[in-house]
């Protein structure tokens, strides 16, 4: 059954299909509860699904991923809710200590399905800690998968994928796009959960996004089609691990890619996606990999954000630069 | 998994202790005041053995230890002798190289087998990296806690297979996982019990504060067993605190008590205590064991370099095996032949261990890429089958291609 819904609204329906489903489904997190979360993404829940479900934390972001973990240990599959993006550093030690290392460290004879949900990226105009894009800290730690959906189906259907997930997946939701109206349809098969997807077929250059960046990509390729020039969009969906097939098929088709990501450019995912397109598809490539993203600097107050995050202009400039090749 | 470590295992339920009779009402300051009267700074703490070995009355603990006979007094016994042996062997074992490290309890076993013994077969431990005893009492091989420190694994053992979780080296950590554990057996409606240990330098991690705080918050039923042997690594306890550690709990709105930690029977006895306070629904409780690290940090300190003969000699005299020999002989309930049996039993399990570590086979190289992920990961598949191409390619060149 198809429905329009906004994308935030996409994960409440998700994670209330997943509280359903599964007793052992847990939620949890500051605020959550009786506020619905900042971002109302878990609103109504706990009203159905009651408080030892769906659970009001304490403030301390290392005691809710640690419990979670302890939970986990129990047979429980809690989906805990860190409320910003830069709030996550306290249970970092949590998150790449333990969580990400347990299942190894027990030679598999215990999972940790534990989904940590991360509201992400800037351009709401907030303030410090707000705006942050840390994926590329977690994608370095073997143990965890991470993804970060671009619209309100991917939000829904990742959601499921995540919580049916027997590894610890980091769930970075593009809160820019929370409000962004899609179709979703809760019937549907999903595919793979770290499948990356053509969402337009183009065949002069690449561009290789996820999460909030997806959106700017599809108006970098109207902006171009109006000059003549044909980009492809690749969403791709999963961070960790990073459909490298997908981008090697564009790129052989293509010859030249772009990245976007709104976290710093330096060491960043892009980073790695050049470096193993450029050995994957060296004698393919008419231009170096290029990549558009944050500054290696602080993510700058609300009225100077626009400066830093790619925009449209920014974008079309590498496009520029990579066909001038 | 151990034939040895069967002795003076504690009923599934303690007999006639039910919800309600447990000392509920009891909070940190009845527990001062119930000994401190005579000594000035140091605050009481419960004790039912002397150092020489003298059943001294306890009226609210003694009925935590009413059941215990002569032959669980063995029992406990022959658990610290044995674990004690066993850590000897291991700390003998990394001297010849067997091992890359050892972290020795020696000293601690009283504090380890008396709060070990207290637990039920359903309840849940969760370990530093020193709780050997503890490991002893719940069955776990003592074999396998040698893989880590001989390095060919991280761990290694199957948690719910003892409910002993693995060790954490990270201090502190595995008392968050203590608490939602304790948080989902409240949600199962059971009424096991959870045990997080932890030492005097662990008290001021960040994780042990906030696992107060959602313990206190969801009630949890789960029992701090704070080890504080003195000393973390350099560091005495006055550099983590300027308050006696077990009335740390108060802050939190939980009781907190302090026990001889080489008093097996006391540790028994506070533990079994806090265990049923959980049991109840009365939520956590944080139990300070006042003790001391007879060895170094691990086989690569020196602690020469912090702390003086002196006081390391001051503890001798409070050894935990020593004090409950002394009570046995003097009650007659051991005689010669029990502890010459036991030093038998002893060097055959030195034997074993030896053995056991010396034929540890190390692992496949593969093992690198083994559960990493449990549903897989594509990079993981694809690294491996670069490593095998590159193994390979010495095996080539070994067929003299």
């Amino acid at each position: 059954m198809a429905e329009k819904m906004a994308l935030a609204k996409a994960i409440n329906e998700s994670l209330r299909r997943a509280l359903d489903a599964d007793p052992k489904v847990v939620v949890m997190g500051e605020d959550v509860g009786k506020l619905g979360g900042v971002f109302r993404v878990t609103d109504g829940l706990q009203k159905d699904f009651g408080e030892s479900r769906v659970i009001d934390t304490p403030l301390a972001e290392s005691g809710i991923v640690g419990t979670a973990i302890g939970l986990a240990l129990r047979g429980y599959r809690p989906v805990v809710e860190i409320q910003f993006d830069g709030f996550v550093f306290p249970a970092y030690d949590q998150i790449v200590t333990q969580l990400a290392k347990m299942h190894a460290r027990a030679l598999g004879k215990v999972k940790m399905p534990v989904v940590v949900r991360i509201p992400y990226g800037g351009g709401i105009g907030a303030v410090e800690h707000h705006s942050e894009s840390p994926e590329a800290l977690f994608a370095h730690v073997a143990g965890l998968k991470i993804v970060s959906p671009s619209n309100a189906s991917d939000a829904y259907w990742m959601m499921q994928q995540a919580v049916q997930s027997d590894d610890p997946v980091i769930f970075f939701e593009p809160k820019r796009r929370y409000w962004d109206k899609g179709e979703v349809d809760t019937e549907a098969i999903p595919g793979p959960l770290h499948k990356a997807r053509v969402v337009r077929e183009g065949t002069d250059l690449t561009l290789a996004a996820y999460g909030p960046m997806v959106k700017l990509c599809q108006e970098v390729a109207d902006a171009a089609a109006e000059e003549g020039r044909s980009l492809e969009v690749l969403d791709l969906r999963s961070v960790s691990p990073i459909d490298f097939d997908a981008v090697q098929a564009s790129v052989e088709k293509t010859r030249r890619l772009v990245v976007v990501h709104e976290a710093p450019v330096f060491f960043g995912s892009g980073a790695e996606i050049a470096a193993r397109i450029t050995e994957r598809c060296f004698y393919h490539l008419e231009a170096p990999v290029l990549r558009v993203g944050g500054y290696h600097a602080p993510y700058p107050p609300a009225r100077l954000e626009e400066s830093y995050l790619p925009d449209l202009d920014r974008v079309l400039d590498a496009v520029d630069r990579s066909l001038a090749y | 998994m151990t034939v040895e470590s069967t002795a003076a295992r504690t009923p599934r339920r303690s007999a006639g202790n039910k919800a309600g009779t447990t000392g509920t009402k009891r909070t940190t300051s009845t527990t001062r005041k119930a000994a401190g009267a005579g000594k000035s700074a140091e605050p009481a703490l419960v004790q039912l053995l002397t150092p020489e070995g003298k059943r001294v009355k306890n009226a609210e603990f003694d009925k935590y230890v009413a059941d215990v006979t002569a032959e669980d007094l063995r029992g406990l016994y022959r658990d610290m002798v044995l674990t004690r042996r066993f850590d000897a062997e291991a700390t003998a074992l990394q001297r010849q190289g067997e091992l890359g490290l050892w972290a020795s309890l020696l000293g601690q076993e009283a504090a380890q087998i008396g709060s070990g013994r207290a637990l039920r077969d359903d309840d849940y431990v969760f370990p530093t990296y020193r709780e050997h005893g503890v490991a002893w009492c719940r069955g776990v091989d003592p074999t396998n806690l040698l893989g880590m420190f001989r390095g060919v694994n991280n761990g290694g053992w199957d948690p719910n297979g003892n409910n002993f979780h693995l060790y954490t080296i990270v201090i502190g950590s595995q008392t968050l996982h203590a608490t939602g554990y304790a948080m989902g057996i409240t949600k199962d409606g059971a009424d096991s019990a959870v045990i997080a240990y932890f030492g005097d330098g662990a008290s001021s991690q960040g994780d042990v504060a906030e696992a107060f705080t959602f313990s206190a918050v969801y009630n949890a039923p789960v029992v701090f067993f704070c080890q504080n042997n003195q000393w973390a690594i350099s560091e005495p306890t006055e550099k983590q605190s300027r308050v006696p550690l077990y009335q740390r709990a108060q802050g939190y709105g939980f009781p907190g008590v302090r026990v001889d930690g080489n008093d097996v029977l006391a540790n028994l006895a506070v533990t079994k205590w806090a265990l049923e306070r959980a049991r109840a629904g009365e939520g956590p409780t944080l139990v300070e064991a006042f003790t001391y690290r007879m060895g170094a940090h691990t086989t690569s300190d020196d602690p020469t370099r912090y702390r003086t003969d002196d006081e390391r000699l001051a503890w001798e005299a409070k050894d935990p095996i020593l004090r409950l020999r002394r009570h046995l002989e003097a009650a007659h309930h051991a005689d010669e032949g029990f502890f010459a049996e036991l030093e038998t039993e002893s060097e055959a399990l030195g034997k074993r261990v030896r053995e056991a570590v010396r034929a540890m086979p190390d692992p496949d190289h593969f093992a690198i890429f083994e559960n990493v992920y449990a549903d897989g990961h594509a990079l993981v598949d694809e690294e491996r089958a670069q490593f095998a191409a590159y193994q390979d390619s010495f095996a080539d060149e070994d067929g003299g291609k």
